[in-house]
């Protein structure tokens, strides 16, 4: 993954020199270890901006929409899934976006790498599968694989599912005997250790909406939490309407959630947003046998009627 | 002004003596990290926490806090008449409150406590309160207080400043507030004057050489502030930006909010809450009309607010204290330092 950056770069600047695209939307350096940022490069003299590592974390497909002209987007698997439903779901078109597929070994967690030092980190630098983390007082050789983000822990789709082009070589895709071990263990909880659960979670949410800001799948033009007239839900810190915005997001996500982890990623509090969503994500597949942002010709199950669907209360 | 010692044997005994006339906040860890909060009987402040994901503001300014309260049942007296709601304003302490965020409360305190008007809310908490500083002598390498007025020995604001030295605690009392603290918390064991100054001197030099970060803000004053306002470079500035509020409400100087009513039954009441010009909402016209509809507008607003306006009006430096943190949260890794940089720099082309 390390190599591919120069691929990348080689492929965008000629785009971008052939005029194909107007801009490349991909990441840049971030100012800070263990951070990058969203850049949209519009011409070559700016390409040496762009790069690729595993703290690539956002998803670029939030990015891809609203742009003038065509783009090329750089697109993980998680990306490239929601560029699909985008499609689908009429938010671009597919001959506006020229995809630049690349394979992923997964993303690092930032806040389980910052648990592991006492003080703030100065330095991440990665190789392979090797990190070297830093902080003032102290430096470790971490695995990546130990400090991976669970939703890359538990992706099926490392490989994007439509591009045009590949930076990488196509890499293994992971074959999990439960990709749910986190909804079975929320799942056996009886309902008051349930409840808890996720009124812990959002205990210290600051609503600051980094979660749906960052989700590709929240781009309603006013979102039900800024409605105004009628107001939707209560803005102040009381606890129902906290749990009000996580469950509804949640819901409005049901069928379309690909699991890019964007929101936890967004969150400043630490959050662990996919919580819920998973559930979803679960009954997607064990009810529908579906997963978002496979296939261009298919809508979202909650999106679709079918004559043929199994239920009675439905005809 | 005077020095005391405190053993840090003695420091959960004195805290806890001093709440039987103050209500104590101060930084608590959980698995979200460390926020500002009140410290319940039993809980000590985590002193050696290196970074707090929420500044102090939140004592001063919850993030919801209820105003005005009304009864809408009419058998009762003054029914529907809005009257400001009982918060009590008993004595409290922030304890291990850094400096940055002690000098941000004065940088808030120019806008809710000014000639023309004064926020009876804020302003009633910000007596109550006694702010009780731990100069920070590992600066993060986010910290660049010290280029904008600040620092991690920096004294404004404080009533107390301690220095942290291993077994005990040196504390400069620095105001009647900071000394009413120490007698409540029978903390009495005088310090020689000079020779703590002279440790503390050293204890910030030291602190501020291992400050790496910095920012330049000596042209800011002298842009034009419409030519900064029309610069090019904001659409590069807001095209990663996800209007969230993180930023704002990370922010130790930010200080917006939007007013709601609620009722719940007979009981009516009206609050405001910590708001973001991140957001849409935050300038929407009841018309529907928005000034600042789009993204870009927003995020220049935020920089030009901190950076320029509030220098321009009160010239009193930016608002900012350099804690870092909006640097730190961002989402998509906006930083102020480039931002700040950027508009110091600017000259316009004709």
């Amino acid at each position: 993954m390390d190599t591919c950056i120069k691929k990348i770069r080689a492929l965008a600047a000629d785009l971008l020199d052939k005029g194909e695209v107007e801009r490349v939307i991909g990441f840049a350096k971030g100012t800070i270890p263990m951070a990058t940022s969203p850049i949209a490069i519009g011409s070559k003299q700016e390409i040496e901006k762009l790069v690729f590592n595993s703290t690539c974390g956002l998803n670029l497909a939030n990015f891809a929409t609203k742009q003038k002209g065509k783009i090329a987007i750089i697109a993980k698997g998680c990306d490239s899934r929601n560029i699909v439903t985008h499609i689908v779901e009429n938010q671009i078109k597919r001959d506006q976006i020229y995809i630049i597929g690349v394979p992923c070994n997964g993303m690092v967690d930032k806040f389980k790498i910052a648990a592991l030092f006492k003080d703030e980190i100065t330095q991440f630098e990665e190789a392979g599968d090797t990190l070297t983390v830093s902080s003032v007082s102290q430096t470790q050789t971490l695995s990546k694989q130990d400090v991976l983000r669970e939703n890359c822990r538990l992706c099926t789709h490392r490989n994007p599912v439509l591009y045009d082009v590949l930076a990488a070589e196509l890499v293994e895709e992971q074959v999990l005997e439960n990709p749910f071990p986190d909804v079975d263990r929320i799942e056996a909880l009886d309902s008051d250790a349930k409840w808890e659960h996720f009124e812990n979670l959002t205990k210290n949410c600051i609503r600051c909406y980094a979660c749906k800001n960052a989700c590709p799948l929240c781009y309603c033009p006013t979102c039900f939490v800024d409605e105004a007239g009628p107001q939707w839900v209560g803005k102040g810190q009381n606890k129902t309407d906290v749990d009000t915005f996580h469950f509804l997001r949640a819901f409005h996500c049901a069928g379309r959630c690909t699991d890019c982890g964007a929101c936890v990623e967004a969150c400043p509090m630490g959050i662990n947003v996919r919580d819920f969503t998973r559930k979803l994500n679960k009954d997607a597949l064990e009810l529908f046998g579906w997963e978002a942002g496979l296939d261009l010709t298919k809508r979202p199950p909650l999106d679709a009627y079918s004559p043929q669907d199994p239920n009675d209360f439905i005809k | 002004m005077k020095f005391i010692t405190i053993d840090k044997k003695d420091w959960a005994k004195g805290i806890d003596k001093s709440r039987r006339t103050y209500q104590l906040f101060g930084p608590v860890k959980d698995e979200n990290g460390c926020k500002i909060k009140e410290l319940d009987t039993g809980l000590v402040p985590d002193m050696d926490y290196h970074e707090s994901v929420m500044s102090a503001k939140s004592v001063l300014f919850p993030q919801s806090e209820t105003l005005l309260t009304a009864s809408l049942n009419e058998s009762v007296e003054d029914h529907h008449i809005m009257k400001r709601a009982e918060n009590a304003y008993t004595p409290r302490a922030v304890l291990g409150i850094r400096p940055y965020d002690a000098k941000a409360i004065l940088l808030v305190k120019m806008n809710f406590d000014t000639k023309d008007y004064r926020d009876p809310y804020w302003c009633d908490a910000y007596e109550a309160t006694t702010l009780v500083g731990l100069g920070i002598t590992r600066p993060g390498p986010f910290d660049f207080s010290t280029s904008v007025g600040c620092g991690p020995f920096c004294e404004d604001g404080l009533d107390i400043l301690m220095a942290d030295l291993d077994d005990h605690y040196l504390a400069k009392v620095l105001t009647p507030k900071g000394e009413a603290y120490a007698v409540a918390c029978g903390f009495d064991a005088a310090a020689d004057d000079k020779e703590s100054q002279a440790l503390f001197d050293i204890l910030r030099k030291e602190a501020e050489k291992n400050i790496a970060s910095s920012v330049e803000t000596d042209k800011l004053k002298e842009k034009v502030l419409l030519d900064l306002h029309e610069a090019p470079f904001w659409d590069e500035v807001a095209f990663s930006c996800i209007n969230c509020g993180t930023c704002t409400y990370v922010c130790p100087t930010c200080w917006c909010f939007d007013i709601q009513d609620e009722t719940k039954q007979k009981e009516s009441s009206r609050f405001r809450n910590w708001d973001t010009c991140m957001s849409p909402l935050f300038t929407r016209h009841a018309t529907g009309h928005n000034p600042r509809g789009v993204k870009v507008q927003r995020v220049r607003q935020r920089f030009m607010h901190k950076l320029k306006y509030f220098l321009d009006k009160y010239d009193q430096g930016i608002m900012c204290v350099g804690c870092g943190r909006c640097v730190k949260s961002c989402p998509v890794n906006i930083d102020i330092r480039e931002v700040c940089q950027t508009m110091n720099t600017y000259e316009k082309k004709d």
